[in-house]
């Protein structure tokens, strides 16, 4: 097992506001990892950190490697260019809390032009691919439909498809099911779920599902004011927290645990 | 005055032969401004500055002077500094540009108009800038925007007129000539009118129809 992200020294802010503040991180390779907190701590921030999203304002974020948001030439560190970002962004993929599908395009078309823009895959494996991610996903069927044909719980999971088909080396979740009706939640969650059993991708994942968050992942970190307060397999978080903040901010959720 | 159907007759093989000139100054300048004001928009929301800046004002101006100034300009001007051009292609050039600064501003909001998240996912997915504008931006932005799109070519085939001034012979200089060397004027002047009106009138109500089928989706 090798460090696949490593974040030393982050700090980022906006205006203001510190949502990082000096975050070190690492996250092996294939590891499944939930981030929880209270809103504003800075964990989306971490994500979109690592799908260049969001530039960092200091500190180093290696991904499988290599600089993220940095390259080396003749041994200085300088900022990444576009060309560099680019190379590294073919590692990582994200689902967002507002599905982001193309409105404009059809389902399986949603699955298929990022495969063959991106990476160059023929039309037919393309749409093979297509097929066989959306049977994953439960959506057989719904090839043809446009996106707002489709309830919020299929759109993220024909998010999740969309994203799988780019065979990611990570993947971000991003409150991926914060957007949905109570009733859809649990789609999603169970994908996930399968998901996370089934491949050795490396996820992260943004949640306030601690029940999910309990099952899905091998370890939990929480977050507060930009900085981790602890962290620990989900055993440990969610039934014997060490610290205060922790044990706070899960009361909120008695019950639903 | 009488209304005289000899005249009619004599002036209508010139007044026609003018109106295909104006259809072809109205569709080659429009397609002048699509391209011109697109180029413009992503310009204008450039992350450079200076360049965007640069790119709004510089076409600000262009919007806020007088088509028919920048026709002389292109036309009499230029060849002061050794440029010569046509009369219809500098007529083409001056609508083509004057209007691209007013498509431009509806290719901006339109692209404005597509939520972040559409870029955001594009990036996620690896696209590359052009082919996020390509293949997720564009195809979202556009079919908003092409009513107003076909009004403004309304508007310019309007406008033609002014090309008279730089001596294209268009539908109404058509006119014009005859009735300066003739001393008619009811007859000519009216047919322009008609003439304006037989293709703006239809053309109104494609444009109208275009907007219906366009308008916004109400579930998203």
């Amino acid at each position: 097992m090798n460090k696949i992200i490593e974040f030393q020294g982050v700090s980022k802010s906006f205006g203001d506001l510190q949502v990082l503040e000096n975050l070190n991180l690492h996250v092996m390779s294939g590891e499944k990892l939930a981030l929880i907190g209270p809103s504003g701590s800075g964990k989306t921030t971490i994500l979109r950190i690592l799908m260049t999203l969001e530039p960092i304002d200091s500190g180093i974020v290696m991904v499988d490697g290599d600089y993220l948001w940095h390259q080396k030439t003749d041994n200085k560190l300088e900022p990444a260019s576009e060309k560099h970002l680019h190379k590294m962004r073919q590692n990582i993929c994200m689902v967002f809390q507002q599905f982001n599908l193309f409105p404009h395009l059809t389902v399986v078309d949603n699955i298929v032009q990022p495969q063959v823009l991106i990476k160059k895959s023929n039309k037919n494996d393309a749409l093979n691919k297509a097929e066989e991610l959306l049977a994953l996903v439960g959506l057989e069927g719904k090839e043809s439909q446009y996106p707002h044909q489709l309830s919020g719980g299929q759109q993220q999971r024909v998010a999740i498809a969309r994203a799988l088909a780019m065979d990611p080396k990570i993947m971000l979740f991003d409150e991926v099911t914060s957007a949905l009706d109570p009733e859809l939640v649990d789609e999603v969650l169970t994908v996930l779920h399968q998901l996370a059993e089934s491949t050795d991708t490396t996820m992260l994942t943004v949640t306030h599902e601690m029940n999910f968050a309990r099952d899905f992942a091998d370890r939990v970190l929480f977050f507060d004011k930009g900085k981790i307060v602890e962290s620990g397999p989900p055993d440990m978080i969610f039934t014997n927290p060490k610290e205060a903040r922790t044990r706070d901010f899960l009361k909120n959720f008695i019950g639903k645990i | 005055m009488e209304w005289s159907w000899t005249v009619v007759l004599d002036v209508m093989p010139k007044m026609l032969a003018g109106l295909v000139i104006t259809i072809q100054a109205t569709f080659i300048g429009a397609i002048l401004a699509y391209v011109l004001g697109l180029m413009l928009a992503i310009l204008k929301m450039s992350k450079s500055k200076p360049l965007a800046f640069s790119v709004y004002w510089s076409s600000e101006f262009v919007r806020r002077t007088p088509l028919l100034v920048q026709l002389y300009f292109l036309f009499y001007v230029l060849p002061d500094f050794g440029i010569f051009l046509e009369p219809f292609t500098a007529g083409v050039l001056g609508l083509g540009i004057h209007f691209s600064t007013y498509t431009s501003e509806v290719f901006r909001a339109g692209i404005e108009n597509v939520p972040k998240g559409q870029w955001e996912a594009a990036k996620s997915l690896n696209y590359t800038p052009y082919q996020t504008m390509r293949y997720v931006i564009l195809p979202q932005a556009i079919p908003p925007m092409i009513p107003p799109l076909a009004n403004y070519l309304i508007t310019m085939f309007k406008e033609t007129p002014l090309l008279a001034a730089i001596t294209v012979v268009e539908l109404f200089n058509a006119a014009n000539i005859y009735s300066n060397s003739n001393y008619k004027y009811l007859e000519p002047m009216t047919l322009v009118g008609v003439f304006f009106l037989l293709v703006s009138v239809p053309a109104a109500i494609a444009a109208n129809r275009l907007e219906q089928k366009f308008k916004p989706e109400e579930v998203r």
